[in-house]
């Protein structure tokens, strides 16, 4: 996993609630054994038209929303399928933050272990976001703050302190597991 | 083949009233949370498919890692796999190129890392929650994870089941254990009794319409009180199966002697005296008297009608004979009834229907087969409508035929498909056409779930069969038979 220390980057909002995974990336696209393209297919059906040309209404396609690597996406962001190939895809598509202010769980425990990190704000500022779409902002994880470019406007946001320390860190969860061995070891012995 | 029985530790009375979710956690918490990591927790069984466990299976190999424990693991084929047999020569007809070799590289991980495979010509495959609990590999007061938000379909037995990402997939394989935060429980008490004609399905669309698709987030559910305990195990199975639809984490169900009823003599269910001793460990999982939840809510039962959805998300639920709100729970549907081409007020009665779907993790074992051949015998499929049947495992599928069901539905002009997640989520070919209405029996609206530009109505298995036969959207209390 790559280190996230800080992001500054423009937004580009999708201010809809409930997206769900079905919509960061469609199930046909599930059918590969690697990683690999899925950035392409992000959003597929809102971004493609029958013809698989950009369509032009979705702001993912609009400049320089396209360039975008910050997602502020509605309430309750990624509910639907527990597939990982929802923040693959939203990586390969240059997204490092989503910001919401509900995301969903099992989304969020995907996201954390990418390197995508969920962000939860409360709603006014929240509000701030959408109303300004391709806004600067500063993601600091060591402080976990959001900070507005325009005019410094900064919210806090928590995370889960182990999953920041890997983020910080570029630590795998699998190496943390490991380590836990003897651990697992003696459990299963008191168990049998 | 041996399998290991749950490990439930520390038989001790406990200190204090305890819910059924603390008793599960605790009995495995390899290491307690810390101010510096989440809980290790212990994982007794982890259920594989095809779709999210080839990028898993690639890390434990670029690391040189096995496997921890193959004999925990249980894998089958279901998300891409064909719902057409097998061609003279064997050969099964894969939607395309992608599918096929999806399924092969479980084949080969399966072989390479020495864990046990229903494959599609094993008299066991099935929808991976369908076959947990029919091989009696789902018990009470084990922990179940699987790289699908389903997963929650097995805490009708009392397990502890949630679904993860395929980075964790590859944690329960190389480790069999999960870094996590406890959740927050939620007491789920639904009061009264059913009316006839209502149905499990009918109760989780009504809380999910009741509290939201966000509203479950970060907990988990235990669905109680008289109309849970009155129903049967498969409908407890549909009721767990969608409470990641309200997005909590698992829905659970206390066991009791129904649920022993049906795991004994199975497959992977204890054995002889071992048998005893685990009914004896099960009995002490319920919820102690007294112990307390983060959170609860209230739904009477006996004022729930039989629901379908109307928009673009399981939320978006009502009574089926109520009329299209313009918002839910503060929530515009406007966007929503546009993609469906529908105008707040309306009724969905009497819409016309182009396609049936009966089948998925939700509603494709034998009761809900029955329930459907109840509604097709001695009639017809509309015309003009597509009814697809899919049983949700080889094993549903021989006790469908054995009962005759199949040729009911092959009668009245339905199809008669092999099991396969099928039209839930049109990874396989199966698919409803852009535009087309469609009345399915699975667990998610989402746009185009069920295929590019797809309008799919949620409902229960006697709502999805009665649009069938009458060719729209009809309450099937009218036309009797269930
Ligand atoms: S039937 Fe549908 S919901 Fe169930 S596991 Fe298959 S794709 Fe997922």
């Amino acid at each position: 996993m790559d280190v996230f220390r800080q992001v500054t980057s423009h937004t580009a909002v999708l201010p809809q609630a409930n997206i769900d995974t079905d919509q960061i990336i469609p199930a046909r696209f599930l059918k590969i054994t690697d990683k690999q393209g899925l950035g392409e297919n992000a959003f597929y059906d809102w971004r493609y038209d029958e013809q698989g040309k950009p369509n032009p209404a979705f702001v993912l396609n609009q400049n320089p929303f396209d360039q975008a690597g910050v997602l502020v996406a509605g309430d309750n962001f990624g509910c639907g399928s527990s597939r990982e190939h929802a923040p693959w895809a939203l990586l390969g598509k240059g997204f490092r933050a989503v910001i919401s202010t509900r995301i969903a769980d099992i989304f969020s425990n995907n996201a954390l272990k990418n390197g995508l990190l969920p962000i939860v704000v409360d709603s006014a500022f929240h509000q701030k976001l959408t109303a300004q779409p391709g806004a600067t902002v500063n993601i600091d994880l060591e402080q976990q703050t959001v900070t507005l470019a325009e005019d410094g406007a900064r919210v806090g946001f928590t995370i889960d302190p182990f999953a920041r320390y890997c983020m910080l860190h570029g630590i795998d969860h699998l190496d943390f597991l490991l380590q836990q061995e003897e651990a697992i070891k003696a459990y299963e012995e008191a168990a049998a | 083949m041996e399998h290991p029985s749950p490990t439930n530790q520390g038989s001790s009375p406990p200190s204090r009233p305890r819910t059924l979710f603390e008793k599960i956690w605790q009995q495995h918490e390899v290491k307690a949370a810390t101010a510096d990591h989440p809980a290790v927790l212990y994982i007794d069984l982890h259920l594989i498919h095809e779709v999210t466990s080839p990028q898993a299976f690639d890390e434990l190999r670029r690391r040189g890692l096995k496997v921890r424990r193959p004999d925990r693991c249980l894998a089958t084929m279901d998300h891409s796999t064909p719902s057409l047999p097998a061609d003279a020569a064997g050969a099964f007809p894969y939607v395309d190129d992608l599918a096929r070799k999806q399924v092969e590289k479980l084949v080969e991980n399966c072989r390479a890392f020495g864990i046990e495979l229903y494959d599609l010509n094993s008299e066991h495959q099935g929808i991976v929650h369908v076959i947990g609990p029919e091989m009696g590999a789902t018990q009470p007061g084990k922990t179940i994870v699987c790289g699908d938000s389903h997963t929650s379909t097995h805490g009708a037995f009392g397990a502890l089941a949630f679904g993860i990402g395929t980075s964790e997939v590859g944690h329960v394989m190389a480790t069999q254990c999960l870094l996590q935060h406890r959740p927050k429980t939620t007491a789920v008490e639904f009061t009264g009794r059913l009316k006839p004609g209502v149905g499990a399905k009918d109760m989780i669309l009504a809380l999910i319409a009741e509290i939201g698709v966000g509203g479950g987030t970060g907990q988990v559910f235990e669905y109680r009180g008289e109309a849970v305990e009155a129903l049967s195990m498969e409908e407890r199975m549909t009721l767990c199966n969608m409470s990641i639809e309200a997005g909590a984490r698992a829905g659970l169900v206390a066991p009791d002697q129904k649920t022993f009823d049906y795991l004994k003599g199975r497959p992977w269910s204890p054995q002889g005296q071992a048998w005893e001793k685990a009914v004896a460990r099960w009995r002490e999982l319920p919820t102690d008297e007294g112990a307390a939840f983060d959170r609860v809510v209230h739904i009477d039962a006996s004022r729930i009608e039989p629901m379908i959805t109307f928009g673009t998300h399981p939320g978006m639920a009502m009574p089926i004979d109520d009329t299209v709100p313009a918002e839910i729970h503060g929530e515009a549907t406007d966007k929503a009834l546009n993609y469906m081409q529908f105008k707040a007020g309306e009724t969905l009665i009497g819409k016309k229907v182009d396609v049936v779907f009966i089948g998925s993790c939700t509603n494709s074992r034998i009761s809900d087969l029955r329930e459907a051949a109840s509604i097709f015998r001695d009639r017809n499929v509309a015309p003009g409508v597509r009814a697809l049947i899919v049983p949700g495992s080889k094993k549903v599928k021989a006790m469908a035929e054995a009962e005759g069901l199949d040729q009911i539905f092959r009668a009245a002009g339905a199809e008669w498909r092999e099991p396969s997640c099928s039209m839930c989520i049109a990874m396989n070919g199966d698919q409803v056409g852009a535009g087309q209405l469609a009345v399915s029996t699975s667990n998610r609206n989402f746009e185009g779930r069920q295929g590019k530009g797809s309008r799919t109505l949620l409902a229960g298995p006697a709502t999805a069969a009665a649009a069938a036969v009458t060719g729209v959207v009809t309450d099937a209390r009218r036309l009797g038979g269930t």
